[in-house]
């Protein structure tokens, strides 16, 4: 009971700490990586305290998969993307906006989101597929 | 003093969670590792390398490892009867000379935080002044890490992916999920 409370309440405060660090990388330190295991561990944390069942409604296994695949697609997107417009793969300088830094600062940003997307869905699969079921 | 006291911390922690019969133990003692660790990364003013070890160190692997506990018994097994034979002896051969042509190779490498290694006098000033002019991000960790370095992170998502996509294939049930 006190713990279901207090991990209601915490549960936004990590997750917002989680986009800070990854909206941050280029200012502090952390990025994608650290941001997305941190995302991943508010949702684990919530799955250990309130069970599988009710992870599985929150987050069904098709979206978690979807997810996984969806980070590293956007990280190569962003690759390719570089190439269409003159550049090597991820040069993210050459990126169609106003001047080179910009153009870099949203490319990173860009790859930062994709590593932390497939990370933290990735964390999730892990608890999902690896802990033990009740039948088995 | 007290990189020494976090040192000897490190040390009877590993070799407490080798030594101990229950796992489980084992994996809590191996978390508190990586909390020290992460206090030792902090005081190298590696705060990115602290702040991973932390949530993966001390948070994630964790967790995995008590779900892989969850699947199998808690107590290790005991251990079959040592005798010396023939393949043992072969193994521990190739191993110790494996392992004297890796020191071997370290012999010309440049002395620990040696103010003349190649690394601090051409990589270093390369990416320190001049990734501010090329890219214009503020943290040049991030900016080596995500452009200079972007191969490597994309295979390193890559590889992350990879193991998701193996637990799945290797635990996932039909229906039964």
């Amino acid at each position: 009971m006190i713990i279901e409370y207090i991990t209601k309440k915490m549960i936004p405060f990590i997750q917002i700490y989680a986009l800070y660090v990854i909206t941050h990388g280029d200012l502090g330190p952390g990025g994608g990586f650290q941001g997305g295991v941190i995302f991943g561990t508010s949702i684990i944390l919530y799955i250990v305290v309130f069970g599988m069942e009710r992870g599985k409604r929150l987050f069904p296994l098709k979206i978690i998969d979807f997810f996984g695949s969806l980070g590293v697609l956007i990280y190569s997107t962003v690759g390719i993307l570089c190439l269409l417009w003159g550049g090597h793969y991820l040069e993210y300088t050459k990126l169609p906006f106003r001047n080179p830094h910009l153009a870099a600062h949203l490319g990173i940003l860009l790859v930062e989101v994709g590593v932390a997307i497939t990370v933290f869905a990735v964390m999730v699969v892990f608890i999902f597929d690896m802990a033990r079921k009740k039948d088995a | 003093m007290i990189d020494i006291f976090l040192l000897m911390f490190l040390v009877i922690f590993s070799i407490y969670s080798i030594h101990t019969e229950d796992l489980l133990s084992s994996v809590i003692v191996l978390s508190a590792f990586s909390f020290v660790m992460t206090i030792v990364w902090t005081r190298l003013n590696a705060v990115d390398v602290a702040f991973t070890e932390a949530a993966v160190g001390a948070g994630v692997s964790t967790i995995i490892f008590l779900s892989a506990l969850s699947r199998t018994k808690r107590g290790e097994e005991k251990r079959v009867t040592k005798k010396i034979n023939i393949y043992n002896l072969f193994a521990a051969l190739i191993v110790i000379f494996t392992g004297s042509v890796l020191v071997y190779g370290t012999i010309d490498m440049p002395a620990f935080g040696d103010i003349e290694a190649p690394a601090y006098n051409v990589l270093a000033p390369r990416f320190i002044i001049g990734s501010m002019a090329e890219l214009g991000i503020k943290n040049f960790v991030t900016s080596i890490l995500a452009s200079y370095r972007g191969y490597d992170t994309l295979g390193e998502t890559t590889v992350i992916f990879t193991a998701g996509v193996s637990v799945v294939a290797l635990l996932r049930r039909k229906g039964g999920t």
